[in-house]
């Protein structure tokens, strides 16, 4: 971040350098501005207005429904809390937040373990890898398909079992489905990307602990886990995402308004498919804050060396940089 | 649960309170209705929007259309295969006024919704022959008097049972009530071929299957869903004698539990597979259980009869498939000229030959040689013919889960009979208020 190869201004006055620094940032940046700003604050935006809107509803003299929207304030929302639709509400989000933290925390545990096995498969390393990657590499809607075959009636799920469990039936087995389903999905994601993390551990740290005498034990709990954590930070906080908003598998493996499963985007969705598009987009808003906040909570507090260990490595790189060229660039040198 | 969207947004919705089976005398062909309907015009190539064709006979029969009509083409728009999803996709494209899609292959429960939100438009009656159609499926083509669509494939439920079993145990005939089905079964189960076999099954997993079901249920105890003023009448007697065929077949046992999540084609796999005596399933199962080809244990081995009901002959609902024409498209006209060769006598036929997929027109039911190929047109007629449409509401999709909601918890046991009858009235009272 020296002097800019840029040729003098139009103007060629004395625009400090700091400045002229912005400026180019400004132009270099404004087309991924332009670009975020269409793709998420615009539908951000119409989708918060819509919320505030109501469908005009009743039928004229001629059996027409009345067309036209209202605008009806926080109504919308507020209908969601009260009288019976608070009871689907809360239950779609409890659904949502038990799979949630239980199926993040199996996926975990089973993609770390597939981690290790990727890392350490001495032969047929390529093939391992490739193997565990599949149920990742099928369509969600594709995978509820094949598990809704492995689940009904008659299907291999109870044959193996040797029971007679309606696993698509409303009740606590309907959970359990679609739980195995999603972790046979994406525990390999997690387990993926804790790979790329362990890839990442230089083996002398290893060989040092094992001169000093720890056991696999006490190695995998100081050191790889510590080493591995931010790359599983984030292999964590884009399955909490995912997961928050789940829809498709519940929906095809399951079946619609089955009250066991129902998540907040299911209830979004029934909503906007009978034509309620005000009482849908405030369902997706709240299912927005409630996935803000879980993320925005996520990094303050587990995660906060996520992007903090980032914004120190370039802080002090600057710095170091400034010093070496003894050039007053200091002030500008903690963006954001 | 859902029931609370429902109740809360009752004041929003509006449910036709016309219509029911046998308001639509004057759907039949005689105007004399006021005003006619507007004109169609343009001319030109035009799409088809459709769910999946399955036999590829809907490709021929636009082949040979736009080999007549080198100036008004036809494409096929193919749309997914699930019911809901071709409705979604159709609602989208009317929401956005796109003229993407001319003719649409609607099922018969949308007409109502989509005449009501003007996204269809009115077709003149006087230009199609619809005395020759079967009256029932007419009837769903209409919305407030006036023809929105015309019928092309008509659908209705039947009774197909193991002739084979049933002839062993000696039972020489279908049986017409649910006492005597109860009975047939009993008598086959003590046979040591008809160990372990279920009595009966129809479509119970809580989706669309489930509502046609249960409103058959009801109907065939003496009762009604919406009556014919379209106020709904489901806290009867009626109703819970025929809720309770089913709540209490799953409690017997007569109903296997497996029921409880078959859709139409797992059903079917059972009912193959010899795991059912009785199957109350659509005229598509016939062909597929005929089947030589290995896929059917059962091929040769059934029969079907109409739906049995409480005292008597069971009642129907009916399904099917209505053409109707974009509000947003260009060249109504052609449009127009398609859905009349498509639902033309010819066309009906060799879609019926096809697909066995059910005709709409009735003499196409008479028809000796085909009766030959499917022997089950009689009964099917008889059985579209005697059938109750599902109600004609314009929020369609609320009406729906509304039964759904309350049938399937009966079945699963969360519910008693009365209660989710009662609870059903009062939302579907809240539905139809306007």
């Amino acid at each position: 971040m020296t002097t800019p190869a840029l040729p003098p201004a139009a103007g060629g006055n004395a625009t400090t350098s700091p400045q002229r620094h912005g400026r180019l940032a400004l132009m270099l940046l404004s087309p991924t501005f332009v670009v975020l700003a269409l793709v998420i604050l615009y539908p951000l935006i119409a989708a918060l207005r819509e919320s505030l809107y109501l469908k005009q509803d009743g039928l004229d003299a001629n059996g027409f429904v009345i067309s036209g929207d209202n605008f009806v304030g926080a109504s919308n929302y507020s209908a969601i809390f009260s009288g019976e639709t608070a009871t689907r509400f809360w239950n779609a989000f409890f659904n949502t937040t038990f799979f949630t933290v239980v199926g993040v925390s199996i996926e975990v545990v089973l993609g770390v373990a597939m981690a290790l096995v990727m890392h350490h498969a001495l032969r047929g390393k390529g093939i391992v890898r490739a193997s565990i990657l599949v149920p990742w590499a099928i369509p969600t809607a594709m995978s509820a398909l094949l598990w809704q075959w492995i689940f009904q009636a008659d299907g291999i799920a109870n044959q193996i079992l040797n029971s007679q469990i309606l696993w698509t039936t409303e009740g606590f087995q309907a959970k359990v489905a679609v739980l195995i389903a999603d972790t046979w999905k994406t525990a390999p994601f997690v387990g993926l990307l804790v790979l790329a993390g362990l890839q990442m551990i230089p083996n002398e740290v290893y060989e040092a602990a094992r001169v000093d005498g720890a056991n696999a034990w006490a190695r995998f709990w100081r050191i790889t886990l510590p080493l591995v954590k931010p790359a599983l930070l984030v292999a964590i906080l884009f399955r909490v995402m995912d997961v928050l908003r789940i829809f498709d598998l519940p929906y095809v493996l399951i079946g619609a308004r089955k009250s066991s499963v129902e998540t907040l985007s299911m209830l979004a969705f029934d909503e906007a498919s009978k034509l309620r598009y005000g009482p849908a987009a405030a369902y997706a808003t709240i299912l927005f804050l409630y996935v803000a906040i879980v993320a925005y909570i996520f990094v303050k507090l587990l995660g906060a060396d996520l992007i903090g260990e980032a914004r120190e490595r370039t802080r002090n790189q600057r710095r170091r940089k400034a010093k070496a060229t003894a050039e007053p660039e200091e002030k500008e040198a903690v963006p954001v | 649960m859902s029931a609370g969207a429902r109740a809360r947004t009752a004041a929003l919705l509006a449910v036709a309170a016309v219509v029911l089976a046998g308001c639509g005398d004057d759907s039949s062909g005689d105007s004399g209705d006021s005003g006619a309907a507007p004109k169609l015009d343009g001319r030109g190539p035009i799409t088809f929007a459709t769910g999946k064709d399955t036999s590829g006979n809907m490709q021929k029969l636009v082949d040979k259309w736009n080999t007549d009509h080198p100036d008004e083409k036809v494409t096929i728009t193919e749309l997914p295969e699930s019911a809901d999803d071709q409705r979604q996709q159709m609602v989208q494209n009317a929401q956005v006024k796109s003229d993407a899609y001319t003719v649409l292959n609607l099922d018969v429960v949308w007409t109502a919704e989509f005449a009501a939100n003007r996204w269809v438009v009115e077709l003149p009656k006087d230009e199609f022959d619809l005395n020759n159609f079967l009256k029932p499926a007419v009837d769903t083509a209409t919305y407030v008097d006036k023809l929105y669509a015309v019928p092309v494939y008509s659908d209705g439920g039947l009774l197909y049972y193991r002739k084979d079993l049933l002839t062993k145990a000696g039972v020489t005939e279908a049986p017409k009530t649910w006492d005597e089905m109860d009975q047939a079964c009993k008598k086959v189960q003590a046979l040591p071929e008809g160990k372990n076999i279920g009595c009966y099954a129809g479509q119970f997993d809580k989706y669309e299957g489930l509502t046609c079901n249960f409103s058959e249920a009801v109907q065939s105890a003496g009762g009604e869903v919406v009556g014919e003023d379209g106020k709904p009448n489901v806290n009867t007697q009626e109703a819970k004698d025929g809720l309770n065929f089913l709540v209490d077949g799953v409690k017997s046992g007569e109903i296997p539990k497996a029921a409880i999540t078959y859709q139409e084609e797992p059903g079917r796999r059972a009912f193959q597979d010899g795991q059912l005596i009785f199957h109350r399933q659509w005229p598509y199962q016939f062909a597929l259980a005929n089947a030589t080809d290995g896929t059917s244990k059962v091929a040769g081995k059934f029969d079907v009869a109409p739906l049995p009901g409480k005292d008597g002959p069971g009642v129907s609902t009916l399904g099917g498939h209505n053409f109707a024409i974009s509000a947003f498209a260009k060249n109504k006209a052609t449009g127009l000229d398609f859905i009349k060769y498509f639902s033309s006598e010819e066309s009906e036929k060799s879609n019926l030959l096809a697909t066995s997929q059910a005709p709409t027109r009735a003499n196409l039911y008479d028809d000796q040689e085909l009766i030959t190929k499917f022997p089950y047109l009689p009964n099917l007629k008889a059985s579209i013919e005697g059938a109750v449409p599902r109600p004609k509401a314009v929020k369609y999709g609320d009406v729906t889960a509304a039964i759904q909601e309350a049938a399937y918890g009966a079945m699963n046991g969360q519910k008693t009979t009365d209660q989710a009858l009662s609870d059903l009235q009062s939302k579907l009272e809240t539905l139809t208020a306007k």
